[in-house]
C-alpha cells in the first residue's frame, strides 16, 4: 500500500504517479513492496545478500522497468545489491532511483550497488534519479556503486540526476566498454546548504572502436560542496571525450579533477571542465524579456541542469 | 514616444572618470525608424544601453511615452514593451532555440509559430528549434536567434545593436526585408545600430554619433546625400564589407 508520502517520492524519483506498467520492484524502508515481471524480463531476489537479479531475455525490445527504493523511515541504514543481465541485442529503459524522506534526527541512508551486463548488441538507457526532503535534522545520504559492463555492439545510455535534497553523497560509477560499444553519461548535480557531493567516473575503453562521451553538469550554491573525478583510459582504438561543466554561486567550493590516459596510440581522448559563476549577460539577457533577476537565475540553472 | 534629455554617462577608469555618453537630447517618434551610425568607440551601444536600462546614465532622464524611466531597471522596461537585440548575444548550455523563443513570446507556442519567426530570420526551423543555444551555434547563427527573440515581442521600442555582425550576404538581404517589414506592418518604433548602408536607407532618420555626442540627426535623404557627397570629396574613408557600400564617417 502506497501512502501520499511514497507516492510523492515515486513521482520525483521516477515519475510514476501510481504502479506501473510492465516490470517493476518498489523497495521500502529496506524491503520489497511490490514487484511484477513479464514474459520477457524476470526479477528474483538474491539468495545470499539484500537485493535483486534482473534479467532481461535476449531479444527483449521496447519493454521498461523500474525499480525505484523509497525511504521513510527516519534513522534507517538501508543496503542494496542489484544485478541486471540485458540479453543479447534487447532495447530497454530502466528507471531506478531513490527518495528519502527523513523527518528524525537520526541519518538515513540507502548505499546501492549496482552491476551491469549489457550483452551484445544490446541497448540499455539507465536512469538514476536521487531525491531528499523532510525537516528532520538527520542527513539524507545516498552512496550509489555502480558497475557496467557493455559488450561488443553493446550502447549503455546513463542518466544520473541528483534533484535536491541529498545532504550527502558518493557516487561511483566504473564502466567497461568492449570492441565498438557506446557509452554516454549525462550527470546532472544540484547541492545546497551545507551539502557535499562527491562523483567518481572512471571508463575504461577496452575494446576497438568503442566510444565514450560523459557530459556532467552541475550547480553548487550556498556552501556547499563538490568534487569531480572523471577519468577515462583508452586502451584500444577508441575516442572518449569528457565534458565538466559546473556553476559555482555564494560560498560554494566546486574541484573537478580530470583525467585521461591512452595506453593505444589510436586513443583519442578530449577533457574539457569549466567551473564558473553565471554569465552576467545571460541573465541580463533574459532580463530583457521580462523576467526578473530572480526569474533569469532560475531559468538559467533550470536550463544548465535539464 | 522616446525622449532623451540632458543624458551623460560616464565610466572610471583607475582614477578618472571617462565621458562615454555627453549631454545627450533625442526624441523617437511613435513607429518610426531610426538608425544611428558613427565610427566604434563613439558611444552608440552605450546609448542602447542606457536607454535599455542595462547601464545606469550618470547624468539626464529618459522619458517613454511621458513617463521617467530613468529609475526603472531592465526588468521593468522590457514589461513597458521595449526590446534589446544584443551585439554579442550570450550563449546558454541546456537551453533550447525553442525555449528561449517561448521565453521571448511570454508563452509556449506551437511548432509551427517559432518556425515562422526563424523562417524571418533566415533560418531552416526544422534544424534549429531543438539545438542548444550554445557554442554549436556559429555566430551568425546566433546572432539572428538573437534578432529573433525581440521580433517575437509585441514592442513598442526595439533597438538592434549592430544586427548585421556575423551574418552572411544572402541572410543580410532577408534581414534588411524583415527590417522593412516590421516597419511597414508592426506600430514599433525601431532603433537601429548600423553601419550598413542598406540599413541606413531604409531609416526614416538617421543619427550620427561619434565622440559621445549626436552629431547630426536629420531626414534619411538629407544624411544619405551628405554622407554622398562627402565621399566624392573624399571627407570620408569607405570601404567595402561583402559588396555592401560601409561607410564610416570621421567625424
Amino acid at each position: 500500500m502506497l501512502s501520499q508520502l511514497d507516492k510523492k517520492l515515486l513521482e520525483m524519483v521516477a515519475d510514476l504517479h501510481e504502479i506501473p506498467q510492465g516490470a517493476y520492484n518498489i523497495r521500502k524502508n529496506g524491503a520489497g513492496l511490490s514487484r511484477n515481471t513479464t514474459g520477457n524480463i524476470d526479477i528474483v531476489n538474491k539468495t545470499d545478500k539484500s537485493g535483486i537479479d534482473i534479467i532481461v531475455k535476449p531479444g527483449t525490445v521496447d519493454e521498461s522497468i523500474h525499480i525505484p527504493v523509497i525511504l521513510s523511515q527516519a534513522g534507517l541504514q538501508d543496503l542494496v545489491y542489484n544485478s541486471f543481465d540485458i540479453g543479447e541485442g534487447s532495447d530497454v529503459v530502466i528507471v531506478a532511483g531513490c527518495g528519502i524522506h527523513n523527518g528524525g534526527k537520526e541519518n538515513s541512508q540507502h548505499d546501492g550497488l549496482h552491476d551491469f551486463i549489457v550483452r551484445k548488441g544490446a541497448k540499455m538507457r539507465y536512469v538514476e534519479k536521487h531525491y531528499g526532503e523532510g525537516d528532520g535534522k538527520g542527513k539524507k545520504i545516498l552512496n550509489p556503486k555502480t558497475i557496467i559492463t557493455v559488450e561488443e555492439d553493446g550502447v549503455a545510455e546513463i542518466e544520473l540526476v541528483q534533484i535536491k535534497g541529498v545532504d550527502q553523497t558518493i557516487r561511483d560509477t566504473e564502466v567497461y566498454l568492449h570492441d565498438n560499444a557506446r557509452l554516454i553519461v549525462t550527470e546532472r548535480l544540484l547541492t545546497y546548504a551545507n551539502q557535499e557531493a562527491e562523483s567518481k567516473i572512471t571508463v575504461e575503453l577496452l575494446g576497438k572502436d568503442s566510444t565514450a562521451q560523459i557530459i556532467s553538469r552541475s550547480v553548487a550554491q550556498d556552501q556547499s560542496k563538490q568534487i569531480f573525478y572523471l577519468n577515462m583510459l583508452g586502451k584500444n582504438q577508441c575516442r572518449g571525450h569528457i565534458q565538466c561543466d559546473s556553476i559555482i554561486m555564494d560560498q560554494a567550493v566546486v574541484r573537478a579533477v580530470p583525467e585521461i590516459s591512452a595506453y593505444h596510440t589510436d586513443a583519442q581522448l578530449i577533457h574539457e571542465a569549466a567551473i564558473g559563476k553565471i554569465a552576467s549577460e545571460q541573465i541580463l539577457k533574459l532580463m530583457s524579456l521580462g523576467l526578473s533577476e530572480e526569474e533569469a537565475e532560475e531559468k538559467i540553472l533550470e536550463g544548465f541542469l535539464k | 514616444m522616446l525622449q532623451i534629455k540632458d543624458l551623460s554617462f560616464s565610466v572610471e577608469e583607475g582614477n578618472r572618470s571617462v565621458d562615454i555618453l555627453k549631454n545627450i537630447n533625442l526624441l523617437f517618434e511613435a513607429n518610426k525608424f531610426y538608425a544611428i551610425t558613427g565610427p566604434n568607440g563613439g558611444g552608440k551601444s552605450s546609448l542602447a544601453k542606457v536607454i535599455m536600462g542595462i547601464v545606469k546614465p550618470t547624468r539626464g532622464s529618459i522619458w517613454l511615452k511621458g513617463e521617467d524611466i530613468t529609475a526603472l531597471g531592465i526588468t521593468e522596461r522590457a514589461k513597458r514593451k521595449m526590446g534589446y537585440a544584443f551585439q554579442q548575444p550570450p550563449r546558454f548550455k541546456g537551453f533550447k532555440i525553442r525555449d528561449l523563443l517561448n521565453l521571448s513570446f511570454g508563452e509556449e507556442k506551437n511548432e509551427d509559430e517559432i518556425c515562422d519567426l526563424l523562417l524571418e530570420v533566415g533560418l531552416c526551423a526544422q534544424d534549429y528549434i531543438n539545438r542548444d543555444v550554445d557554442a554549436s551555434l556559429s555566430g551568425g547563427e546566433l546572432k539572428r536567434i538573437e534578432i529573433a527573440t525581440v521580433l517575437a515581442r509585441n514592442l513598442t521600442l526595439a533597438i538592434f545593436d549592430e544586427p548585421e555582425a556575423g551574418i552572411d550576404l544572402w541572410s543580410f538581404q532577408k534581414l534588411v526585408e524583415t527590417f522593412q517589414t516590421m516597419h511597414k506592418d508592426k506600430e514599433t518604433t525601431i532603433i537601429i545600430i548600423s553601419h550598413q548602408e542598406k540599413i541606413l536607407r531604409l531609416a526614416d532618420e538617421v543619427i550620427i554619433i561619434a565622440d559621445g555626442m549626436v552629431k547630426e540627426q536629420a531626414k534619411r535623404d538629407d544624411i544619405m546625400s551628405r554622407i554622398v557627397k562627402d565621399l566624392e570629396c573624399g571627407c570620408n574613408k569607405t570601404c567595402d564589407v561583402g559588396g555592401v557600400a560601409y561607410v564610416e564617417p570621421t567625424g
